[in-house]
């Protein structure tokens, strides 16, 4: 896999905090191996909106990446529910259907930026850095993830 | 069927599966079938609804699943890891059927997909429905992948639509 050097805070240079949101496993340790290699650390992991919600209350992740299509909730609206309670939340939607209206009304409720599945690790890399900005800076290449 | 209904399929089957499993893929035998589907082996199945309706099944006879999600899992046998290749298959079916209907959507149509569901020994081996499908083989150097497309236009929909431009 390619390296990466690893995405820290600047404020404190501890590792980003990542909750991530799908409901499929499989997708969910596909995108936290991305992020280990990016020196990440997972906050938390849930595979609806409404654990995604509550997720996101217990843990206050730097960075939220979300998938749409789940159940119960979907993830524009799980969205648009943690952005009322936290506007300075940090999210990225992650999904396989990435037509204009779903990509749209994900921006419109407060996602900062829109992933198309499969993930290639250096787009994924570079939305972090963009949608961090000046609250991450690059260090060393990220070896082994920062658990 | 029409063919600007699963050209989008092809497209998206063989980027995803390319970029998904690292390797060169080739569309090998394709077949159109009237009778209803009878899965392979591990099979997963996504319904749309709206201006196209029908669904998608995507399929992998047990050998091939287990040598997919092998290699994805990091090379590790998930012969035993209860789950890791219903779930493998759920994810490449969303990831292909996604990518594929988000081309369909940039084209003018509107239609809702739900999340995949497995086709399991449960619910059947064969699916209740008698329609006219596609089937498609992937071939790829971890084995051969089908998609079953079944597909029509709401014509209820397209009615409606022609009104609305009509007015």
């Amino acid at each position: 896999m390619e390296q990466f050097a690893a995405l820290v805070r600047s404020k404190d240079k501890k590792p980003v905090r990542y909750l991530v949101v799908d409901d499929s496993v499989f997708a969910r340790k596909n995108i936290m191996k991305l992020l280990e290699s990016f020196g990440g650390q997972l906050a938390g992991e849930a595979g609806d909106g409404c654990t995604a919600i509550t997720e996101y209350e217990r843990t206050k992740p730097d960075i939220v990446l979300m998938d749409i299509t789940m159940p119960q909730m979907e993830g524009i609206e799980a969205v648009e529910r943690i952005m009322r309670q936290h506007p300075e939340a940090r999210i990225i939607m992650v999904s396989s259907v990435g037509y204009q209206e779903n990509v749209v009304s994900a921006l419109q409720k407060g996602a900062r930026h829109f992933i198309q599945k499969p993930v290639k690790p250096e787009v994924l890399y570079e939305v972090i850095r963009y949608v961090l900005g000046d609250e991450v800076i690059a260090a060393a290449p990220a070896a082994a993830g920062g658990k | 069927m029409k063919i600007e209904l699963i050209q989008p399929f092809i497209n998206s089957a063989d980027a995803v599966l390319a970029e998904v499993l690292q390797c060169q893929t080739r569309i090998g035998d394709v077949n159109m079938e009237e009778e209803a589907y009878r899965r392979k082996g591990v099979a997963a199945e996504v319904e749309i609804k709206g201006d196209i309706e029908g669904r998608v099944i995507f399929d992998m006879d047990p050998s091939t699943a287990l040598n997919v999600a092998g290699y994805l899992a990091g090379g590790g046998d998930v012969e035993h890891s209860e789950g890791l290749v219903e779930e493998t298959i759920l994810e490449i079916a969303n990831m292909v059927i996604g990518n594929a209907i988000t081309a369909l959507n940039d084209g003018g149509f509107q239609f809702k997909i739900a999340p995949p569901s497995l086709l399991t020994a449960e619910r059947g081996l064969t699916t209740n429905e008698d329609t006219e499908a596609l089937v498609m083989c992937f071939d790829t150097t971890r084995g051969s992948l089908y998609m079953n497309i079944a597909l029509h236009y709401n014509r209820r929909r397209k009615t409606e639509r022609a009104a609305v431009v009509a007015d």
